[in-house]
């Protein structure tokens, strides 16, 4: 353990523990940007700034390991004057088009702008210096002009999601962040994950599919209905919709992480054809037998009314699919019966069909639709 | 070892290549075979001698004959005379030390010659005359008699510190290397050389390569390394080829690689190249482009020492560091502690540039003045114009005027004067200089080579760059001066590495000590130097003026008008500012206001 001060209170923290994590452990709060704790560190935005009794010059503090009796101070006029202009200059890039974002809420490049007191309109470019809406992909929106360049796009793709489609290409003022050697996303790889937009502080990388949907009434923590992983979510709520979904970086599976199904996948929630109600042919609900194909049709389509698709309840069809199991088992065999079960299924659900086909069937006739 | 009775070094600088210098080395070569002469006379390619101006030439030692302006025909004519009837031909003979020596000609009055001492003077490519210098002598001792920490010890006594700019002590960094836990080690030489208009490193690397493998070995055996490597712009081909070819011969005599001499210890080293960005000479980025990753720095600590390349303890030098080492051993400590200052110890090599008679390379002992430089070494200021000012310590450093001219030149003083050591870039300008235009120069050079990972360089420098550019173009408003300097601390304090930290140095230095000159700008919408385009305007007297019309004609955008051996007139809204007019003029009559 390695004792250090931090603005008068004496910390105890493991070494190898920067000044921000002991500071964020002693409850003060650093200002930040390019400083993620799911990401490595970078140390370039500079907004973390701290005094060092001793230095020669300001520390970043997202970057400084911790040393035995070292005494910081993380609150100043100079530290003040310091973050103060780092934003200013991270302004006099910056141009906001004015259009309606698809952000959750202000961005923390937003929040510290205005907690230092700069008036965004004074400060920010006179004019854009890439295009808006600058690459074609289907669910993240691009528009470089907000990018502060802290790369925590560039470390969420290479370091979470391991598809390396961010880099920084040019250098000094025209270093910008680019896809691939300045392709488009999915030239470059991207499958779309969203990672990117999840740590993004500045909205430069946003959800297409939310622009302008405006900020949730309430956000509900769920779990992902798409497979057995069990990843939380962020559903974003309003008017009763699902307006994004947002990474809950307390989730203890996924952390950040989502895939492009779990992030984007969520419009069949509100879509028309969603089936909401166990359904079962007419002629199951009225105990009549199956009805003949009628002549000349396809395989599978019946005009026999008695073969139309009916809502019911749950206790309705799932004992006419008891039922008719039994039946199967009964009169051909248990190896007549066959169970395949789902990836969109928890491993509690496939533990459990498993059991009930090997032991209350009784036939090895189990598999699953992610066997590859 | 051959034995030629004579050396002939040609230049194969572009300048001369340009002029025939290809030609002329091979007509040369089948000159001296068909007379039955190349056993006896042995052509070697080098870079710059004299001045490329005069090209293509060449030197001939041991006459220490410096011919010029020689072409492939003139061949057969000087060989005959030269080397065969030993009579030297007039005609193409130029004094070197009369010339314009642009790099490195022969020592000036109280020039020093510790690391350039074998410049010019053995074949690079052949390790045999470095060998019969003492070369490789300095290894033999270290292996042979010397513990590693003797070695660090011997180089702690003698007072080196780091050449290649922020002058650590070298025992020191060698020592925390060696105690750092963590193998393998490895060795840096640093030979990426950026800044503009420096060519110490890449003159060692050409004409002495053997020197700094040299130093490697011996650093590499003290701190317990076993692989080195050289990072050498891609921008020095002949010195890449000829670190390589030095490293192949010392292979060959088992200087290099297993068993190094007989012992047990191995070492062996690699040359990568480095694709010319100037903050890939910032330690931690030319690690992580080894590492073939984007030349970024990152935060020290940890310091590259504790984890360097691959993650791992790595001592990093600069070339002249490294070639000062195998003296030090050969000679002692003591020896080396003997030349300098009572903090700077040794010799330091500079390139020379500016308003001086002789630009070039130089290697003095610290602890001389700036005065003894400029006027002694580099033969004062050109046409006896008056000293304005040094920039000292390449693109990060600072402007220093008359007043400094007594200071000593080293670490300390340099400092506190606002300027500093640098890797021995320095400018001496004289009084047509324009010092916001100096500052805006140096600016231009540092943002555009920020490598854009913090925001104070990426930004600030930017904006810095922008104000200074206003204030040339005379658009400067009261409150810039004031403006310009919170910025200059601001990056100073906030960016992460040397060169977010050194950018503002130029502009700080001259704000300081040539204040007047960018209230004139601002204020009185003058250029006092005259030489911000914007600020002057030119005109012809009507006096002197003879109606020659050589200004007329020479005029690039045509906005001189007269009448044959009338007055001229310069309208001043065609008028771009170019100055021809002024340098063409044979009667003085062309005015700047
Ligand atoms: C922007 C920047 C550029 C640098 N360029 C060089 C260089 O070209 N050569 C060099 O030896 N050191 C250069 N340095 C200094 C190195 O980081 C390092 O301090 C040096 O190589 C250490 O060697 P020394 O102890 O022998 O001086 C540079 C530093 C900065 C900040
Ligand atoms: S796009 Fe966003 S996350 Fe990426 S560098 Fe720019 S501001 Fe940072
Ligand atoms: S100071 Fe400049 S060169 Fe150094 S890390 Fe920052 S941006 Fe890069
Ligand atoms: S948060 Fe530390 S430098 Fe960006």
């Amino acid at each position: 353990m390695v004792n250090i001060t931090i603005n008068g209170n004496a910390i105890q923290v493991p070494s190898g523990t920067t000044v921000l994590r002991a500071a964020e452990q002693a409850g003060i709060t650093i200002p930040t940007l390019c400083d993620h704790p799911d990401l490595h560190p970078f140390g370039g935005c500079r907004l973390c700034v701290v005094e060092v009794q001793g230095a020669r010059l300001p520390m970043a503090s997202c970057t400084l390991p911790v040393n035995e009796g070292m005494v910081v101070t993380t609150e100043s006029p100079a530290l003040t004057k310091s973050r103060r202009t780092i934003l200013e200059l991270l302004m006099s890039n910056y141009y906001d088009s004015g259009y309606k974002d698809g952000q959750k809420e202000t961005t923390q490049f937003m929040r510290w702008v205005k907690h230092y007191g700069i008036s965004v309109k004074k400060a920010q470019a006179p004019a854009p210096r890439y295009p808006v809406n600058s690459d074609p992909n289907p669910v993240i929106w691009v528009d470089m002009n907000k990018c502060i360049l802290c790369t925590r796009c560039v470390r969420a793709c290479a370091e979470i999601q391991g598809r390396f489609v961010w880099s920084q290409g040019g250098r000094g003022f025209n270093t910008r962040i680019v896809a691939g050697a300045e392709t488009t996303m999915l030239e470059a790889r991207c499958e779309t994950c969203g990672a990117c937009v999840a740590f993004c502080p500045t909205g430069a990388l946003d959800n297409r599919l939310s622009m302008g949907a405006g900020k949730p009434s309430t956000v509900v923590t769920t779990t992902c209905a798409y497979c057995g992983v069990g990843c939380q979510i962020d559903l974003n709520v309003k008017d009763n919709h699902i307006i994004r979904v947002t990474s809950n970086p307390d989730a203890s599976v996924n952390g950040m992480a989502m895939c492009v199904k779990g992030r984007y996948g969520y419009d069949y929630v509100h879509h028309p054809e969603r089936l909401s109600k166990p359904q079962v042919r007419r002629y199951l609900l009225k105990g009549e037998p199956k009805p003949k194909a009628s002549a000349g049709a396809n395989p599978g389509e019946n005009s026999d009314p008695l073969w139309d698709w009916v809502e019911t309840d749950w206790d309705t069809a799932l004992r006419i699919t008891a039922e008719k199991i039994a039946q199967a088992r009964d009169q051909h065999g248990a190896d007549s019966v066959g169970v395949l079960t789902s990836a969109k299924c928890t491993n509690e659900v496939n533990y459990l069909m498993n059991k009930f086909t090997r032991q209350v069937v009784g036939t090895n006739n189990i598999d699953h639709c992610a066997r590859l | 070892m051959a034995f030629f009775r004579s050396h002939v070094l040609v230049c194969v600088d572009p300048e001369c290549l340009a002029k025939g210098a290809h030609a002329m080395l091979d007509a040369l070569q089948d000159e001296l075979v068909s007379q039955g002469l190349i056993d006896e006379i042995q052509v070697l390619e080098t870079s710059r001698i004299g001045s490329c101006a005069d090209g293509p030439e060449m030197m001939v030692y041991p006459e220490g004959i410096h011919y010029v302006g020689v072409t492939e025909d003139d061949i057969p004519y000087l060989v005959e005379e030269h080397f065969l009837k030993g009579r030297v031909v007039p005609k193409f003979q130029k004094s070197i030390v009369a010339v314009v020596d642009e790099e490195l000609g022969p020592a000036k009055p109280k020039e020093v010659r510790v690391v350039l001492r074998n410049c010019g003077q053995i074949d690079p490519e052949n390790i045999e005359d470095y060998i019969a210098e003492d070369g490789y002598a300095a290894l033999a001792k270290v292996l042979g008699d010397m513990q590693p920490e003797q070695v660090i010890d011997e180089v702690t006594r003698s007072g080196l510190r780091g050449r290649g700019g922020a002058g650590f002590s070298t025992g020191k960094k060698w020592q925390f290397c060696r105690n750092s836990a963590g193998t393998p080690k490895y060795i840096i030489c640093n030979a990426d050389e950026g800044d503009p208009g420096a060519f110490m490193n890449r003159r060692v690397l050409e004409g002495d390569p053997h020197s700094v493998l040299e130093g490697m070995i011996i650093a590499g055996y003290a701190i317990g390394a076993n692989w080195g490597y050289v990072y050498c712009r891609a921008e020095y081909p002949l010195a890449v080829r000829t670190l390589n070819l030095a490293i192949r011969q010392a292979r060959d005599l088992g200087l290099l690689g297993e068993n190094i001499m007989g012992t047990n210890y191995s070492f062996d080293i690699e040359v990568r190249q480095g694709a010319g960005a100037f903050v890939c000479g910032e330690e931690t980025a030319l690690i992580a482009s080894i590492e073939g990753k984007r030349g970024e720095p990152r935060p020290r600590p940890p310091f590259p020492a504790v984890q360097g390349v691959w993650g791992k303890p790595t001592n990093n030098n600069n070339v002249e560091t490294y070639a000062n080492i195998p003296q030090i051993i050969l000679k002692g400590a003591d020896w080396f502690a003997s030349m300098g200052t009572e903090k700077s110890k040794g010799t330091k090599t500079f390139a020379i540039g500016g308003d001086v008679n002789h630009t070039g390379l130089i290697e003095v002992p610290l602890g001389i003045t700036l005065r003894e430089v400029i006027y002694d070494v580099a033969g004062g200021i050109k046409d006896n114009k008056p000293f304005k000012a040094v920039q000292i310590g390449g693109p990060m450093g600072g402007c220093l005027p008359e007043k400094y001219l007594d200071e000593k030149i080293d670490y300390e003083s340099l400092n506190a004067a606002g300027a500093m050591m640098g890797s021995g870039g320095m400018i001496i300008m004289d009084d047509e200089t324009c010092m916001v235009d100096i500052a805006r120069f140096f600016m231009d050079f540092t943002q555009d080579e920020s490598c854009g990972k913090c925001t104070p360089c990426r930004v600030g420098t930017r904006r810095i760059l922008e104000m200074l550019q206003r204030i040339c173009d005379g658009e400067g408003e009261p409150g810039d001066i004031e403006k310009l300097e919170e910025l200059c601390q601001q990056v100073q304090q906030n960016s992460l590495c040397g060169l977010g930290q050194g950018a503002p140095n130029p502009v700080v230095s001259t704000l300081k000590q040539f204040r007047s000159e960018y209230e004139a700008h601002i204020y009185e919408k003058r250029c006092p130097a005259k030489v911000c385009r914007k600020l002057i305007h030119y005109s012809i007297l009507e006096g002197p003026c003879t109606g020659c019309t050589v200004c007329a004609r020479n005029c690039p955008v045509n906005a001189i008008s007269g009448e044959r051996r009338h007055l001229h007139v310069i309208d001043p809204d065609i008028c771009i500012r170019c100055g021809i007019c002024k340098q063409v003029c044979n009667f003085n009559a062309v005015a700047v206001s």
